[in-house]
């Protein structure tokens, strides 16, 4: 019998592109598979169970072992820092975090304030550049903060930049580029061994094509 | 920090209530018997232990560890694992008689957390040093003893993963020359992080040939023909040696007749300093985490004084109940209600009873507010109340 597989998917911007890979790399997903809203879908052809969980939260869902694979943005796996195997990279939904604000302006000297939906890599960020900061964690909308005056500048990812720039707000400083990763949780990765090899091969045979096309 | 509650206890610490304790009690007397079978003798070490010594030396990192002062104002920690304790113990007391100590404990250790606040911060470990003996038969009886005592606890699905630190160093330190490059590569493999394993071999200045054995590497996992895998991408004597030692490995655990539970990973680093030859992980199902860990660490009692080889593991108990998944079964209890009048009578049934290897609740009628609540509590229970001194009620 078959191991079954329970992967930790993204839902929202990954999403799309991570159920295109899966299915260039030859898995059978159904077609009602991209509008549904259940957030559990058994693919019993394949032995595949996806969960649909908010990107922040796949990592914490493969480290518990309840999905043996997740597919998660750097940008989450740098946040979160949670025990899990990162096997490859998938080279889909590239953008990158970076340090914004408003244009011509200084950040604060009193007291400099960063806004940020990462607080942990915005931290270690201004750390290392000798910066003492206040850290102001947001959950979305980032953007508002330096236009009213929360902070001074933010820390995001950015895709096309479109947003900042329709928010007047332009790039400082870039500071690491994002993709999503295939992570796999320690236990599965030697108790599920060969499906995983499988899934791993497959997928990487994909980001290798696409490699060559582009 | 808000007022406490009265019922609450420092963030990681629980209680063992009756119940669990009682299935902890049972998994650890199995355990503990088989490791006695093999003859490991059981020790204890104190919870407290200097920061400077077994603190310092212990493989769990310093922001880990629960620090306080003692009176003249030395730094101590709660003891974070127990291999460094009994390190203490063997170099300094045990070792004189120059023959390997075969030591075993069950213990609680501590280690702060600072994610999720339910996660434990004490919990008990059970598991065996065998120090002193350099051998690979040492590592072999460490493993089949792993695997035997779990199967004693009906354990079923679990695998043992093994590899080899020196190796991995020494692989490393052929292709790469220095040590603080050797480090910066076995970091990723320590952060299981292969994506950026492989960025960081790319951007190396190295011939393609290298690049290509240096990823290769990530591959070397599965039955003993991995063996024979990583041979192949030597090119020197460096490596031989720790392939050598997972060969005799791998025909001691054969003759266990236990190589179905094992696995050779090459790539397992479970921490960057401590650990100086073969390693393992226990992975069991039901549970995400390994339900256990262990390896040979012959640079840990030179800190104390003695240069000696040792190996050994650990089991997590509150892993390893997760993994066994057994519903709880209460043994019966039986229970005599008795009255001032009969209470010898009563005493004197328990004490028979007690004989025949029951387990006997006492209880005086006056002390139970609702008799029928409390009737439902036992298997059997018997009335010797009142002056009569026939029957039961």
């Amino acid at each position: 019998m078959k191991d079954w597989l329970t992967v930790a998917m993204p839902k929202g911007r990954i999403f799309t592109e991570a159920v295109e890979m899966l299915r260039m790399a030859g898995f059978e997903l159904p077609p009602e598979f991209d509008d549904s809203r259940k957030l559990i879908i058994d693919v019993p052809e394949e032995c595949f169970r996806f969960i649909l969980a908010k990107p922040m939260d796949v990592p914490t869902y493969v480290e518990y072992g309840v999905a043996d694979l997740g597919i998660a943005g750097k940008d989450v796996m740098l946040e979160e820092e949670r025990d899990v195997y990162e096997l490859l990279d998938l080279q889909i939904s590239a953008c990158y975090l970076a340090v914004a604000g408003l244009p011509h302006t200084q950040m604060n000297d009193v007291a400099p304030k960063i806004a940020t939906k990462y607080p942990n890599v915005a931290a270690a960020y201004f750390r290392e550049q000798g910066e003492q900061v206040e850290i102001i964690k947001l959950n979305g909308s980032i953007e508002l903060a330096p236009l009213i005056g929360l902070a001074d500048r933010i820390v995001d990812i950015v895709s096309t930049g479109r947003t900042l720039k329709e928010n007047g707000l332009i790039e400082y400083e870039d500071i690491v580029n994002i993709t999503s990763r295939l992570i796999v949780n320690p236990v599965s990765y030697r108790m599920k061994d060969a499906r995983i090899s499988d899934v791993v091969e497959r997928l990487t045979e994909v980001i290798e094509q696409e490699k060559v096309v582009k | 920090m808000s007022r406490l509650f009265m019922f609450e206890k420092p963030l990681g610490m629980r209680d063992t209530l009756p119940n669990l304790y009682m299935m902890k009690e049972e998994v650890r007397l199995t355990m503990a018997n088989e490791m006695k079978r093999w003859g490991y003798q059981f020790i204890e070490t104190p919870t407290l232990e200097y920061y400077e010594t077994v603190g310092t030396a212990s493989a769990i990192l310093d922001t880990q560890l629960f620090k306080l002062l003692d009176h003249e104002g030395h730094t101590l920690v709660l003891r974070p694992d127990m291999t460094a304790p009994i390190a203490r113990v063997a170099a300094s007391k045990l070792l004189k008689e120059k023959l390997p100590q075969r030591l075993a404990y069950s213990a609680n250790v501590f280690r702060a957390q600072q994610r999720e606040g339910g996660r434990p911060a004490e919990f008990e470990q059970i598991g065996v040093e065998c120090i002193g003996d350099p051998t690979v038969s040492a590592d072999g009886e460490c493993l089949g003893l792993i695997s035997s005592a779990l199967m004693k606890t009906g354990l079923e699905q679990f695998q043992i993963s093994v590899g080899h630190i020196a190796f991995v160093r020494s692989f490393f330190q052929e292709i790469l020359g220095t040590d603080e490059r050797v480090e910066q590569l076995m970091r990723f493999l320590y952060e299981k992080n292969y994506v950026g394993y492989r960025v960081h071999v790319d951007q190396l200045s190295l011939s393609s040939i290298d690049k290509q054995r240096l990823k290769q590497f990530l591959k070397l996992r599965g039955g003993p023909e991995v063996i024979k895998e990583a041979e192949d991408l030597l090119e020197c004597n460096a490596g031989v040696e720790a392939l050598n030692e997972l060969k005799t490995l791998w025909g001691i655990i054969a003759d266990y007749q236990q190589d179905a539970l094992i696995k050779l990973d090459l790539t397992l680093v479970s921490h960057m300093s401590y650990y100086t030859g073969i390693v393992y992980e226990v992975y069991a199902g039901n549970v995400g985490f390994p339900i256990g860990s262990g390896g040979r660490y012959d640079l840990l009692l030179e800190k104390f004084g003695k240069a000696k080889s040792a190996t050994g593991f650990a089991i997590r108990l509150d892993h390893l109940l997760e993994s066994l998944d057994k519903p709880f079964e209460q043994p019966p209890l039986s229970c005599i209600v008795f009255s001032l009048e009969r209470r010898k009578e009563a005493f004197m049934l328990a004490e028979q009873q007690r004989l025949e290897g029951k387990k006997v609740v006492l209880q005086d009628i006056n002390g139970v507010e609702d008799i029928d609540a409390c009737s439902a509590l036992y298997e059997d229970i018997t009335y010797l109340v009142g002056k009569q001194k026939e029957g039961s009620r």
